[in-house]
């Protein structure tokens, strides 16, 4: 095509109306935008007409602490008495698991030992065979392995069994929330709002209402674990329950069950499958919350991280955060071993308890010889140190060998990135107006799902103006922006590649499987090694955690292209590469949205733990205002971050139901 | 076959459009109507209760179920057929009120269902009505036997007495050994003869399937449709019978129900819609049947001659297609009696053969 006939196109192009409509609407936008640079107050809002929204929190809190009086105790007697009663579970798993117990019987005191670490191995390598076969009690034998051989056991078995008294409360409080979702429309509407700022306002926010109500220590770090982990669970129920088919809902009606029969002879056992993917969700979550948890008392690996980080001991750090994810992986596999466990199958099922159970059985009896054998020995009780080996000298070494050897080149390829991509955009972020700002989101919203969508967007935005915290706010968009496009970058073309042949597909499903298993402080250590401290460390973390979704979504979008559809195209004669770029991205670009909406989530929820390594957005916000005890300015900033999430989500969701629709795939 | 065709034979001796009499209407239905929308019964009461096509587009209203009035008799087999979207599911969860009617009355052995209190509605569901439904509905965590006993679980029957009604049951379907399997290690075919057996535990007095064969292979199909005639020809219900299948309703029928859009078009027993279809739409459903298979030798016999001598005597309900072999060999007709004995017509080879040959021809 020559030059000519391309401008003479360009020009009918431009004639079109829609494209006069279109143009005439970016004119009209751009002089709105210079005139409100125009009006300072349009520009930086003003100071003084900020809503001391903070304070107003704070102050509740206290009242909430010291004055709110229920009638018979007051509200702060109340916390604590759940504190009390949640202690018990706590205190006894962990007696059995990691301390021991102490009796008193009159004068004297006898102390009963833990369970034996070989009998704990032995009893999980047990229950995973049941769960998967060999090949996962093997795995599992050498995660919890890894505890004993480390030196980690004491550690990890106070962080198991916070796991294993959340896990279960967790999991029946989304449950019942889930079922009272279901049953009505009204709570419904009710509950999705509050789940979407549980799953949003980081956890950060409220750890601190959490310690003051609660008090410094392990039950408080459960209990602001149970928060974070609970909201998905309750909305895997609500799906769960409503995917129940029609017919066997009614079939429960025809025999006339009672409403509580329907819940839990019909309902729940139909959709066991779907809810057991729940209660794993719960599982990793917590897990996800070991580190965190520790800044409020929980004890366990994640304090060990926690504590390495800050002395900057890489080797202690990485050991404890190795023992983390391998805890994790295999607490991740054995539920989900129990949940894609062939159903049962007809074969005679025998009468007595042993012979049906004969994992339990024989899991139990493990632990019950080892515990007794290490009366009498030592060995059995505690792992034994001589044969413990320790890797710090290991990782030191290699720090110091990278430092050493690399340290030019890495901090050439960091500053470059710096100067020429980050600060611009950062700058650039910055130096739009408010208004502006809060004028286009909203106008965005009006044209993908009307007034309702652009009146809760255009308030998400300007709330962050509102309360004071505009500058903040726009480095947290700028800096989850630029990860979220450079996790794009990275996760589309590998999701694209998966996509497309078989081999690379299982492979990518390993990793991302495992990626995902890691708990998001974990992306921490390395970077902190290689980067030091910095915006440009946070976004290296934030990409590799985000980047899975956008690799997981990009390759099942690709697959759902229906088979009909290819085998047309490649009737028609169409290239692998036309086939890419005309039929499968196009129609899987709803789906790749979803996983770039997803990635954004991810991203916001890993910037605020990024604050550890010095950024200077609402993440740093959440963490001083923990840091100083400050409820108000911690939950206004985590409200903020709800809010950019909540934002991107609500738009990213209507273009991609919009667009499904356009396609007819929805 | 022969069992049911026995059970259906005394309503065929009715008159072509009308109902069996003599047998007690087990549940009726009276001007029932069911339209999806908002403000819906407004809209119906509005208008009188008659709304058409025009109307319900104007008010954005789907018409599922229109001005529908019928009732099903003691043993009866009445096949409500219709194609997809013509509202016989609907119609047919309005009769147990799993859908509440927008209008009209639902009449139980006479009490008026859609007055009963939830309380009352349980327990008329629980020990008098049975369903089995289109993709079985069966249990996915509950073996064959705990499935079928199921409802009785549902009722509080102690397990000493509901595990040997349903083994009962179990074997009444044919599926003695597979007590202890579960749903997905079963065909369709055996998942479906699960849900019969259960839908039977309370020992219904009315029997409701929706499209209960249509998720399955033809051959099995057949199969399971003689087996659905051995039951009735012991159990004797009163059945609701729900196919999009036309071949199907004419070979389980005793009564035909033919729906569109809502509405009921046509209400008769086989033959009758066969000889005499109610407009174009039913007459088209009826063109490829085999003519030899529906009528029955009443509706094709001539008057009888007087003097005339005759090779034999068959009952004025025998099916063309079953007295063909005996007509072949005889120069004679046959003499058509009723009940008692009495001549009331005679039927000759060449009228037989006439019917077997020309599918066209609607009446011979
Ligand atoms: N809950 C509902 N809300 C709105 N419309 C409905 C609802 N249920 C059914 N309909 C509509 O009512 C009409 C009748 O549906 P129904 O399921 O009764 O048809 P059917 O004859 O059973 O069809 P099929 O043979 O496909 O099962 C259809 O147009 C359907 O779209
Ligand atoms: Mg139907």
């Amino acid at each position: 095509m020559t030059a000519s006939s391309t401008i003479s196109n360009l020009r009918l192009r431009l004639l079109r109306p829609a494209t006069l409509n279109r143009l005439m609407a970016v004119g009209a936008i751009v002089a709105v935008m210079v005139v409100a640079s125009r009006v300072p107050w349009l520009v930086a809002y003003p100071e003084n007409w900020e809503i001391p929204l903070r304070y107003w929190v704070s102050d509740f809190m206290k009242w909430l602490i010291n004055d709110f009086d229920l009638g018979l105790f007051t509200f702060r007697q109340f916390t604590r008495s759940i504190a009390w009663l949640l202690n018990w579970p706590l205190v006894s798993a962990q007696g059995l698991l990691a301390t021991g117990f102490e009796l008193e019987i009159g004068d004297s005191a006898i102390d009963l030992p833990r369970l034996s670490w070989l009998g704990v191995i032995a009893a999980v390598t047990v229950l995973a065979h049941a769960a998967g076969g060999w090949r996962l009690s093997v795995l599992v034998a050498t995660c919890f392995g890894y505890l004993a051989v480390f030196g980690q056991w004491s550690s990890g078995m106070i962080t198991l069994s916070s796991i294993l008294i959340a896990v279960p409360l967790g999991a029946v409080g989304g449950l019942l929330f889930g079922i009272l979702g279901y049953r009505s429309a009204r709570m419904e509407r009710g509950l999705l709002p509050v789940l979407d700022l549980m799953q949003t306002v980081p956890v950060f926010a409220y750890l601190v209402p959490v310690l003051f109500l609660f008090g410094f220590g392990p039950v408080a770090a459960m209990i602001a674990t149970i928060i974070y982990a609970t909201p998905p669970m309750a909305r895997v129920t609500m799906l769960a329950l409503k995917l129940v088919s029609t017919e066997v809902v009614e079939f429960g009606r025809m025999v006339g069950c009672s409403r509580w029969q329907m819940m839990w002879k019909i309902l729940i056992p139909s959709a066991k499958p779907t809810l057991m993917v729940g209660v794993n969700q719960v599982i990793m979550l917590s897990l996800n919350m070991v580190i965190i948890a520790s800044m409020i008392g929980a004890g366990g690996l994640g304090f060990d991280v926690l504590s390495a980080l800050k002395r900057l001991r890489i080797g202690d750090g990485i050991e404890a955060g190795l023992a983390i994810t391998l805890l994790a992986i295999a607490l991740d596999r054995v539920s989900q071993g129990f949940t894609h466990r062939a159903q049962p199958a007809h074969k005679e099922q025998p009468k007595r308890f042993v012979a049906r159970n004969p994992h339990l059985v024989m899991a139990l009896a493990a632990i019950v010889l080892a515990t007794l054998g290490a009366l009498f020995i030592r060995g059995l009780e505690a792992f034994p140190e001589s044969p413990r080996i320790s890797t710090n000298e290991f990782w030191s070494g290699l720090v110091t060998w990278i430092n050493v050897n690399f340290f030019d080149q890495l901090d050439a390829f960091k500053n470059f990135l710096l100067l020429n991509f980050l600060i611009p955009v950062k700058r650039f972020m910055l130096s739009l107006p408010w208004s502006v700002v809060v004028g286009l989101v909203a106008l965005t919203g009006y044209r993908l799902g009307g007034w309702r969508l652009a009146l809760a967007v255009g308030c998400y935005v300007a709330f962050m103006a509102v309360t004071g915290n505009w500058e903040k706010s726009m480095s947290s968009v700028y800096l989850c922006g630029v990860s979220v496009i450079i996790a794009c970058l990275i996760g589309i073309p590998i999701g694209v590649v998966a996509a497309r042949r078989e081999r690379a597909h299982r492979v990518v499903q390993v990793c991302i499987d495992t990626l995902q298993t890691l708990p998001s402080f974990v992306y921490l250590i390395p970077v902190v090694i290689l980067f030091r401290v910095g915006d440009f460390s946070a976004m290296i973390a934030v990409v590799a955690y985000a980047l899975t979704p956008a690799i997981r979504y990009t390759d099942h979008g690709i697959r759902q292209v229906p088979a009909p559809l290819i085998e047309a195209a490649t009737a028609a004669g169409c290239s692998q590469r036309q086939m890419l770029w005309k039929v499968q991205l196009p129609i899987a670009v709803p789906e790749i949205m979803l996983g770039i909406n997803q990635t954004i989530m991810m991203a916001l929820s890993m910037l605020v733990i990024t604050a550890l390594v010095g950024t200077r957005e609402l993440g740093q916000e959440v963490y001083i205002a923990l840091t100083k005890a400050d409820t108000g300015r911690g939950i206004v900033a985590g409200l903020c971050v709800a809010f950019i999430a909540m934002t991107s989500d609500r738009l990213i969701s209507a273009w991609s139901a919009r667009r499904k629709r356009q396609l007819g795939l929805a | 076959m022969s069992t049911a065709e026995s059970a259906g034979a005394a309503h065929r001796t009715q008159d072509a459009t009308g109902e069996p009499a003599g047998e007690g209407v087990t549940i009726a239905c009276r001007n029932v109507w069911k339209i999806f929308g908002e403000g819906a019964e407004r809209v119906l009461s509005r208008a009188n209760g008659a709304l058409d096509d025009e109307q319900l587009r104007e008010a954005g209203l789907i018409g599922a179920v229109r001005d529908v009035t019928f009732s099903a008799h003691q043993g009866e087999i009445f096949v409500i057929m219709g194609l997809s979207g013509s509202g016989k599911s609907t119609l047919v969860r309005c009769l147990s009120r799993l859908i509440e009617p927008t209008a009209g009355q639902v009449l139980f052995e006479g009490q008026d269902l859609l007055a009963a209190s939830e309380k009352v509605l349980i327990e008329i569901r629980r020990h008098k009505m049975g369903m089995v439904f289109q993709h079985f509905a069966l249990l996915p965590h509950l073996t064959v036997l705990d499935n079928v006993a199921f409802p009785l679980e549902v009722q509080g029957v102690d397990r000493g007495r509901r595990v040997p009604r349903a083994r009962e049951l179990i074997e009444l379907v044919g599926l003695e050994g597979r007590e202890d399997y579960y749903p997905r290690e079963l065909s369709g075919g055996q998942q479906q003869r699960v849900g019969i057996a259960r839908s039977l535990a309370v020992e219904p007095e009315i029997w409701f399937l929706d499209e209960p064969f249509s998720a399955l292979d033809p051959l099995i199909r057949r199969e399971m449709q003689d087996e659905f005639l051995r039951l009735q020809g012991v159990l004797h219900k009163t059945i609701v019978f729900i196919t999009h299948d036309f071949d199907e309703a004419i070979r389980l029928a005793d009564r035909i129900a033919i729906m569109k859009d809502g509405g009921i078009i046509q209400i008769g027993t086989p033959e009758a819609l066969v000889l005499d279809p109610a407009n174009e739409y039913v007459a088209e459903f009826t063109r490829d049947i085999p003519r030899a298979k529906v009528l029955s030798a009443r509706a094709v016999m001539l008057p009888a001659v007087a003097g005339e001598q005759f090779a034999g005597e068959i009952p004025g309900e025998t099916r063309i297609e079953q007295l063909a072999g005996r007509i072949v060999d005889c120069e004679k007709p046959l003499a058509v009696v009723d009940r008692n004995g009495g001549v009331v017509g005679q039927i000759s080879r060449d009228s037989v053969l006439r019917v077997m040959v020309s599918a066209d021809d609607r009446a011979p």
